[in-house]
């Protein structure tokens, strides 16, 4: 079990590098001047000399491209041209925003996909299982940043029951202002009993969290669908119901977890889908991830920036790759021994 | 214990068979033909061709849906229908060129990287390793970024991101069938490898990829409107319907059509793709029980 | 002690089974023997109660001591199932839920109908030896198992249950030989010691020959001939049966059955 996991960890340290050296090519090639970015339009001729001396500009590129190796290794992932912070601490608020979102999303997907799935199985054929279908249809296929436009739309502005935009109420900064410990306001607030925070923070994160939900919450109950009607057809499902056991225990647990398989191999390539999906709906919603900070980034050339992302994005990926990888051989031992 | 055997020579009555069978891949073959056919009638059928391309009408501006105008007119006083019909060619369009190129050069990759393994085929999975350590949309976002944006960019941009998918598919096919027996006594026999790779690798391996293609058609289509959305892919006055969508984002409150049929557009496409998608899978599943 | 008559089971509407009489006495074997197609199993799963849960529709009468189970609500059935009519079956490892160690199964079956959590655990043991396996095979995975074991632990499952009737669809057809001979030996074993009442399919005369009292023979759904079992294949009265015998490969050279 250590040394599948090893292995996949060195896997995922090679691919994270190659992922860095193609996304420092890329950034290279974009067309502009990083130095009129970092120096302002404004800047003289000499100005711009200096600042391209002092980012490192001139040297071959492969020489840069080993200094913001090794800097990675040590932590320092640059400057951003852009903000004059450390991409590292603009990511450190960023990605925690996205992360929140995600999870958000991908929680309240679970909580309805699921179970949409195990009726659609419970009863398929029939009409659960038809409108269920439909439904999951139409998840799968609901272009993202439409159906966050419309639900606010309906639900912000002309219900007026959730808020518009906005991680939480601005107001709430002087009133009660929040300690951040890992720059999530949900957690955040919950760790520290900011109540007011917690409900504001809440009520902001459904509406987003639901648009982000619609795709996941398809396909799961799809694949839940799909793998629990398989599972039931085997062998180990007609010795479990020769022994007495009835519905509920068999849609609850014997059929369910064999049937979570197939589910969980899908995971890191929804959640991949879901992460980009998040910064779409961070565009219509104001939501300040690392869909924003990307934005802000490829618009104006912020080459360490943009580095910084998309590491930070192949990092989170390989973890989850990493994470699901061992998932699943915890549930599925004959994983485990191949 | 007798069985009825239906007339199975009458054309009708197969075809009912089959959409019997395959409820979900009609459905979704039959939204697909509305649309093309659509996209195909739209200079014809369109109200205002003009409108789909550099015309504009600036006493025409943001109406409400009329006789004259079913959906409404943009912010320029274009009329929406007309664009929602064309935006139908540039979806479709998009879709197949991303499909052609990613499997052009997908397919061959994942051929020979599963025929001839080894170091080659470490290189190979090694760079499709790398492509897909993301999210299809934030790398076409990022090339499409590069590139500057506009519709072929982006089609090339999506492409990029896609063809790796097709080479891992094919390459795994390609190993299981290098390895049987047949094609061991081919090479004895003095076949060349090119000969080898066409007449035999390919057509047995081809399958799950068209399979794969048919369910990839949705996201690419989703995929290229929301790269349009946020403004890196078409450009105006290309009406394509993510861009559209973002053209009418801020005038959603009032001007609600603006945005709605444009999106409901790309919806409706996405299932009938989606659908077949679906019944192509469902039809080629084994396991599947018929009744008889 | 199972009395089944003018059983019928249906899929839409081809029918499968259509047996006119079986019957099962305690500490009888009744074996079951046809080609595939026949209907052996369906009639067992019938007879257990898990037809419907497949699919297909049963009409007649199968009583339990007097009690009829067809048409009988789905409680009820739960209750019987396991507790008194037991089932194994083809493939044994395959019928062992592959994600669950095997103790977690067995446990929870037993709890369901009724042991507290220790004494649960006591009966496992208890059953897992009387078949000769150690009960530190509980902690395993069905994939860490052998074939004969993994049979084994159903049959361990049926008896710990203390069920009554024991059906076993073809339960050694998927092992090795010598592991079908030692399944074989455990069931006889507990024939004699339990007085198990067995339904034994099988397309297998020899394994039938050896382990049951009485036969039935089914082809296309139906019985076409039943007795005891050295009566029925040595003087077979059926044409049917005389082709399977003919079948059957010898070490001599043929000589015609008996007329």
């Amino acid at each position: 079990m250590i040394r599948y996991a090893a292995e996949r960890l060195g896997l995922g340290v090679l691919v994270v590098v190659g992922v860095v050296v193609l996304t420092f090519l890329i950034a290279r090639v974009i067309p502009g001047d990083p130095a009129v970015t970092y120096a302002g339009p404004r800047a003289s001729k000499a100005q711009l000399e200096h600042v391209r001396k002092q980012l490192g500009l001139e040297r071959p590129v492969i020489v840069q491209l080993g200094d913001y190796l090794k800097g990675i290794a040590t932590g320092d992932w640059g400057t951003s041209y852009r903000t004059k912070r450390p991409v590292l601490s603009d990511l450190r608020t960023a990605l925690p925003a996205s992360v929140e979102l995600v999870t958000a999303g991908l929680i309240l997907a679970l909580l309805v996909g699921l179970p949409l799935g195990l009726i659609s199985a419970r009863f398929h054929g029939r009409l659960p299982d038809v409108l269920i279908r439909i439904a999951s249809v139409i998840g799968v296929s609901m272009p993202v940043f439409w159906a966050a436009l419309i639900l606010q739309l309906v639900f912000a502005q002309k219900l007026g029951w959730l808020p518009a935009a906005g991680e939480y109420d601005p107001n709430l900064y002087y009133t009660s202002p929040l300690t951040s410990y890992i720059q999530m306001p949900t957690v955040d607030a919950l760790i520290t009993g900011n109540f007011a925070v917690l409900k504001s923070s809440i009520s902001h994160l459904v509406l987003p969290a639901a648009v982000v939900a619609l795709y996941p919450a398809g396909l799961l109950a799809r694949m839940v669908r799909a793998s629990v009607l398989d599972t039931l057809g085997e062998t180990h499902i007609r010795m479990t119901r020769s022994l007495g056991f009835g519905d509920r225990a068999i849609y609850g647990r014997w059929a369910l977890r064999p049937a979570m398989n197939p589910v969980i191999q899908v995971t890191a390539l929804v959640f991949a889908y879901s992460l980009a999906n998040t910064f779409l709906v961070e565009a219509v919603f104001d939501w300040p991830g690392l869909g924003s900070y990307a934005a802000n980034s490829l618009q104006a050339l912020d080459t360490p920036a943009i580095v910084g992302v998309t590491l930070i994005v192949a990092i989170v990926y390989v973890v989850l790759n990493l994470l699901v990888d061992i998932a699943q051989a915890a549930i599925d031992p004959r994983i485990r021994l191949r | 214990m007798t069985a009825v055997t239906a007339p199975t020579s009458v054309p009708g009555v197969r075809a009912r068979g089959f959409a019997r069978r395959n409820p979900t891949l009609v459905l979704g073959i039959v939204l697909l033909v509305l649309i093309v056919l659509v996209a195909l009638a739209a200079p014809w059928l369109a109200p205002a061709p003009g409108d789909a391309g550099t015309a504009t009408h600036p006493f025409n501006v943001l109406t409400d849906p009329s006789s004259a105008h079913p959906f409404g007119t943009d912010l320029v006083g274009r009329d929406l229908l007309t664009r929602v019909m064309y935006g139908a060619r540039i979806s479709l369009r998009i879709v197949v060129e991303v499909l052609l190129i990613a499997g052009v050069v997908g397919i061959p990759l994942g051929l020979i990287a599963g025929y001839f393994r080894g170091r080659v085929d470490q290189v190979i999975m090694r760079i499709t390793d790398v492509f897909l350590a993301f999210p299809a949309l934030l790398l076409s976002l990022a090339i499409a970024f590069v590139l500057t944006p506009s519709v072929q960019n982006m089609t090339i941009a999506i492409a990029v991101t896609w063809w790796p998918w097709y080479t891992r598919l094919v390459r795994g096919e390609a190993a299981s069938i290098a390895t049987r027996p047949y094609i061991e006594s081919c090479r004895v026999l003095g076949v060349s490898h090119a000969r080898i790779l066409a007449r035999h690798i390919l057509p047995n391996s081809i399958t799950p990829v068209l399979v794969q293609m048919s369910m990839d058609a949705g996201g690419i289509l989703l995929t290229a409107a929301s790269i349009s959305f946020l403004g890196l892919g078409a450009q105006d006055p290309t009406p394509e319907w993510g861009l559209i969508v973002s053209q009418g984002a801020q005038y959603f409150a009032t001007q609600w059509w603006f945005v709605t049929f444009a999106g409901l557009a790309i919806l409706f496409t996405a299932i009938a793709f989606n659908l077949i998608g679906d019944g192509i899978r469902e039809m080629l599943d084994p396991r599947r029980v018929v009744s008889r | 002690m199972l009395e089944v008559r003018d059983l019928g089971v249906w899929f839409g509407d081809r029918q499968v089974v259509g047996v006119d009489a079986l019957d099962l006495d305690k500490g009888q074997t009744v074996g079951i023997v046809g080609e595939t197609g026949s209907g052996k199993s369906m009639t067992a799963y019938a007879i257990a109660g898990l037809a419907p849960g497949m699919g297909a529709r049963v009409e007649g009468s199968v009583k339990l001591d007097g009690r009829e189970l067809i048409g009988l609500s789905d409680g009820a059935l739960r209750d019987i199932r396991g507790r008194r009519i037991a089932m194994i079956f083809q493939a044994p490892i395959s019928s062992l839920n592959p994600v669950f160690r095997v103790g977690d199964v067995f446990l929870r079956a037993l709890r369901l109908h009724g042991a507290s959590k220790a004494n649960a655990r006591e009966r496992a043991a208890e059953a897992m030896r009387s078949v000769a396996l150690s009960p530190d095979l509980l902690h395993r995975y069905p994939h860490q198992l052998s074939g004969g074991q993994a049979q084994r632990v159903a049959i361990a499952m049926a008896v710990a249950l203390r069920a009554e009737v024991l059906i076993a669809d073809e339960p050694t057809s998927a092992l090795d030989v010598t592991v079908q001979a030692e399944i074989l030996d455990v069931l006889e074993k507990l024939q004699a010691e339990e007085s198990l009442a067995m339904l034994f399919i099988s397309h297998d005369l020899a394994v039938v020959s050896g382990i049951c009292d009485t036969v039935a023979i089914m082809y296309d759904g139906e019985v076409v001939e039943r007795g005891p079992v050295s009566e029925t294949l040595h003087h077979p009265s059926h044409p049917y049966t005389r082709e399977l015998l003919a079948a059957v490969p010898r070490l001599t050279t043929p000589e015609a059955p008996d007329a």
